[in-house]
């Protein structure tokens, strides 16, 4: 991925912000590579062009994202990662993705309930972002939320598609809703990261987005014929998640096949 | 960068990049930025090469130092959008068959690109070669939005279908025509 010129304006020396964009990198990289795991093995044609699209879409947004988190970090440390240093050089603990976005494509359904759960969140955020006080981060988020926009449609028509579809397919998405149902509180939990660069102007606390998504879900699932989940959240071991660096069992797979390439032929170019 | 970035975003709601505006202010900071912005905005995208990078909005600036050193400035479509790298040495490669080699690509995100950058050039272009342009926005603030019916690039006609919202790059959706049952790529409003 290596990229000589940046999309990155001067970095605002800052640990929470810095915190705070490796969380929105992580969460697009990770979301992205989930759905370039699906190209050639999707439903239709139609669906591998499409769900590579939004894959691309995310990649985008975690290289401005990661390659931001970096040069922010030197800053403070005086050590610059790269975006490549981010995404395949740290150990499955160092990634700050929030659960929800490494949970794996068990079926067509299970990726469209981690693509509807997620892309109507990322609409929200990036949608408080283009107000970001961060000049860097304002400007990924215009960028961002418009294809969002798109990406959260398709999720949104999938569910629909499936939902009010056979008892097969109504069966099959009601079931990867509720799988991934325990993972959504830990995408919306404020803590010190989130309050402050929501304090600073830079950053949005997720709290603030949960009902706007709220009404988004419950008008999509209404139109599908699908309940509301009413599964309980999952808090991780012992309290800990994704954004300190405690993943699900599966995502130490991904890593692997993510990271294999990068690991085994460092600086390798095509 | 920040400063660039400042005047990019004054430039844009009236100015696509690549317009007599950004090389004017290019010839003031030196040489021959206005011939290097045409050189540079004659690059055909790489994946719609009946287009250009100056009709499709993607060249913001281009400027030249004393030493004649040239940075350019682009602007993606789209945050993944896989060809940067390929315009990027198109562009490069353009500048060195008339002599500029000491050249600077930049990518800036802000302010966003929209379809509203394409320039009527532009969407003529693609609608002859088969794809249809995206729609034009009002130009006054608050009016109203119609959708219209995309027109089918081929025969003409408005009874044509969106078959799926993601094409064969990420800037199209695909269509089929119900009048002449072609299939078409649209260039998808952002």
């Amino acid at each position: 991925m290596s990229e000589p010129n940046g999309t990155v304006n001067a970095p605002a020396a800052d640990t929470a912000l810095v915190a705070y964009v490796l969380r929105l990198g992580d969460d697009a990289l990770i979301a992205s590579h989930r759905l370039a795991e699906l190209v050639s093995s999707a439903p239709q044609l139609e669906e591998d062009v499409a769900l590579a699209n939004i894959s691309l879409d995310l990649l985008g947004q975690a290289r401005a994202l990661l390659t931001y988190a970096g040069r922010a970090e030197e800053q403070l440390t005086g050590v610059l990662r790269t975006e490549d240093d981010l995404a395949y050089m740290r150990d499955e603990n160092q990634f700050v993705n929030c659960r929800l976005v490494e949970l794996p494509n068990t079926d067509f359904a299970h990726t469209i309930a981690r693509q509807l759960l997620f892309s109507a969140y990322a609409y929200e955020l990036y949608g408080t972002l283009v107000d970001s006080a961060d000049e860097t981060l304002a400007g990924v988020a215009a960028k961002a939320v418009k294809e969002l926009d798109y990406h959260r449609d398709h999720a949104a028509l999938w569910t629909v598609r499936l939902g009010d579809g056979t008892d097969e397919s109504n069966a099959r998405m009601a079931a990867a809703l509720k799988a991934f149902w325990p993972y959504v509180d830990e995408v919306f939990a404020s803590d010190d990261v989130t309050r402050t660069v929501a304090a600073a102007g830079t950053g949005t606390d997720p709290a603030s987005l949960r009902p706007a998504w709220d009404t988004y879900i419950d008008g999509v699932l209404a139109e599908a014929g699908l309940d509301r989940p009413d599964t309980p959240p999952l808090t991780g071991l012992a309290g800990l998640g994704g954004r300190q660096g405690v993943h699900t069992e599966t995502f130490g797979y991904l890593i692997a096949e993510m990271q294999h390439l990068h690991r085994s032929h460092p600086g390798a170019t095509w | 960068m920040s400063r660039e970035t400042e005047r990019s975003r004054r430039a844009a709601p009236s100015a696509p990049a690549g317009t007599n505006e950004d090389a004017e202010r290019s010839d003031r900071a030196g040489g021959d930025a206005a011939g290097i912005t045409r050189l540079v905005g004659s690059v055909p995208d790489p994946e719609m090469p009946m287009v250009d990078l100056a009709d499709l909005g993607i060249l913001r600036d281009v400027s030249v130092d004393g030493a004649g050193a040239v940075t350019v400035t682009i602007t993606p479509t789209y945050s993944g959008c896989p060809a940067m790298d390929t315009i990027r040495d198109d562009i490069r490669a353009r500048l060195a068959e008339h002599g500029h080699t000491d050249v600077t690509v930049r990518t800036v995100l802000t302010p966003p690109w929209s379809t509203d950058w394409i320039t009527a050039e532009g969407r003529r272009k693609l609608a002859e070669h088969g794809i249809a342009p995206p729609p034009q926005r009002a130009q006054r603030p608050n009016a109203t939005f119609v959708p219209l019916s995309v027109r089918c690039p081929h025969c003409g006609a408005t009874d044509t279908r969106e078959v799926s919202r993601f094409g064969a790059t990420a800037c199209k959706a695909l269509y089929v025509c119900a009048a002449c049952k072609e299939p078409f790529d649209r260039v998808k409003p952002l």
